[in-house]
């Protein structure tokens, strides 16, 4: 209960607080801004409804990008961090520059991307794919090493052959961390398809959102927020859920 | 006890063609170091098929490292050391089944999987391998618990699990890391019991490593007194009832007792 409450009524308190602020134009003035440049939580409410289809059909877009990143991210990571794990020299080669693209700005490789692979779904996948891959590989790595040295040792004497120790004591040991990377990207993709949207897109949240920067349509821009947050929230809480059907043993 | 009764240390008379009978260790002038760090000396070590043999000595004396050489788990800097015929780390590691110093049951493992590992790594399907560990289970009074998860059972419990995971591999030598150490005196007393009974139902080549004197005493044939670092052998010891069926009349016992006192000075020996 406390779990749920606490949360629900900090929230309910801000909503609350923005709403009169908002509603009595506080902010609006306090900025020297139109009052309709600064929208109510209701407004905002009474947009996402009005919105819905419109809203719902950019939702998927964004949704599908989203998860072919995470997934793309999912399995090149996954595989990485097995082969570095495997290889030592291959960890110490490619470690560096998994650090290194971490650090490129996605605002600076999202117009190269669209110059090369146009305008479609592909950029916007690369682009997810490459945040979420750091927090998936990483965390995959942390988990194979976490394993007890003396249980490799044990599974040795137990006539176990390297594949047979990877995926009955390495993989199923490295799962909990995997998770933890997973739900790490799972946050950090809607930024990316944002961005990558921003950047040359005919759809999607993060398209709406940009194009209704144009016609200060401020309370719709919210919106989309929502919808967005709302999408990671959701992800997230599938992912955990996952996790405790996967991970039985914690 | 019958005069030839696995407990019997005497040296074997070699098998004919001079050959060793195919379970039994020999350890020849052994020496062991971790880079500088010189961990093991001049070890000569003999145990005869179904002989148990117990090595104590203070800790970091390198009585584990040592049992992991036997295993296969690590090459000798020197000296020779053979299980059966076998003397390369690769067949060595064939022929022994190691039994850690914490249980190391895999928590994503039913008891029943931990117990079957080693059936399993060798290529047999899932159903056969738990029918061949459920007998087992019987046997050894964890009947009911095949399901369990390894958290659900008692540390004494988790113990013969990974006992009967040791035993289930079918080698012809245990290597037992101190399999004892983490429970409680009067768990590891009952331990110590039922692994006695265990041996004398299905006598097997045993090296157990412990630093409890009177444990190594009562579950061994010989016993091994280890030096301080670089370990070495002060001296070797017989143990005058080993896996008595009763074992608080065997371990209060004034032959014990002498043994005990004998092991104990010996350490201490070795510990200066």
């Amino acid at each position: 209960m406390r779990r749920w409450l606490l949360p629900l009524g900090l929230i309910a308190l801000l909503l609350g607080a923005w709403q009169v602020a908002a509603s009595t134009g506080a902010i609006a003035d306090a900025l020297s801004l139109e009052d309709f440049l600064v929208p109510s939580p209701a407004e905002i409410a009474s947009s996402l409804w009005e919105n819905r289809s419109l809203l719902a059909e950019n939702a998927w877009v964004t949704l599908r990008e989203i998860l072919l990143g995470i997934l793309c991210a999912l399995v090149v990571g996954a595989g990485m961090a097995v082969l570095m794990h495997r290889w030592q020299v291959l960890r110490d080669a490619t470690y560096p520059l998994i650090v290194a693209s971490q650090t490129i700005p996605i605002v600076v490789i999202s117009p190269i991307l669209l110059v090369w692979f146009g305008y479609g779904i592909g950029p916007k996948i690369i682009v997810i794919a490459l945040v979420c891959f750091f927090p998936i590989t990483v965390n995959a790595i942390d988990g194979l090493r976490s394993v007890d040295p003396a249980a490799i040792k044990l599974m040795r004497t137990l006539d176990a052959s390297r594949w047979q120790r990877f995926w009955r004591v390495e993989a199923p040991a490295a799962l909990p961390s995997l998770f933890t990377g997973i739900k790490i990207a799972v946050v950090v993709a809607p930024i990316g398809a944002v961005f990558a949207e921003w950047v040359g897109s005919s759809s999607g949240l993060g398209h709406l959102i940009q194009s209704d920067t144009a016609y200060y349509q401020v309370d719709r821009q919210f919106a989309a927020v929502v919808v967005l947050s709302a999408m990671a929230l959701v992800l997230i809480g599938l992912t955990a859920l996952a996790e405790r059907r996967v991970v039985t043993w914690r | 006890m019958k005069p030839e009764s696995p407990g019997s240390h005497a040296v074997e008379a070699p098998p004919p063609k001079g050959q060793a009978p195919a379970d039994a260790v020999v350890l020849r002038a052994v020496d062991h170091s971790y880079g500088e760090l010189e961990t093991l000396t001049a070890i000569d070590l003999q145990v005869p098929a179904h002989g148990v043999l117990g090595l104590v000595g203070p800790s970091g004396c390198g009585k584990s490292t040592l049992l992991e050489l036997i295993c296969g788990l690590q090459e000798p800097g020197a000296g020779t050391i053979s299980v059966g015929n076998a003397s390369s780390a690769e067949e060595r590691l064939a022929r022994c089944a190691f039994m850690p110093q914490r249980d190391l049951l895999l928590p994503w493992y039913s008891a029943i999987d931990n117990a079957a590992l080693a059936l399993r790594n060798q290529g047999m399907g899932r159903r056969e391998a738990r029918a061949a560990a459920t007998g087992l289970f019987e046997r050894f009074g964890l009947a009911g618990f095949e399901a369990a998860r390894p958290d659900e059972l008692s540390g004494g419990m988790r113990q013969r699990v990974a006992f009967l995971r040791t035993l289930i591999a079918g080698k012809p030598l245990l290597a037992l890391d101190e399999p004892f150490a983490a429970l409680d005196a009067i768990t590891r007393a009952e331990m110590q019991e039922w692994l006695a009974a265990a041996l004398r139902t299905d006598p097997r080549t045993v090296v157990l490593v412990t630093h409890d004197v009177e444990e190594a005493l009562y579950l061994c044939d010989r016993v091994a007194v280890l030096s301080a670092r670089p370990g070495r052998i002060v001296t070797e010891l017989t143990a005058p009832h080993p896996r008595a069926p009763d074992r608080d009349a065997a371990v209060t016992d004034a032959e014990f007792v002498a043994a005990r006192e004998e092991a104990m000075r010996a350490l201490r020996e070795g510990s200066r």
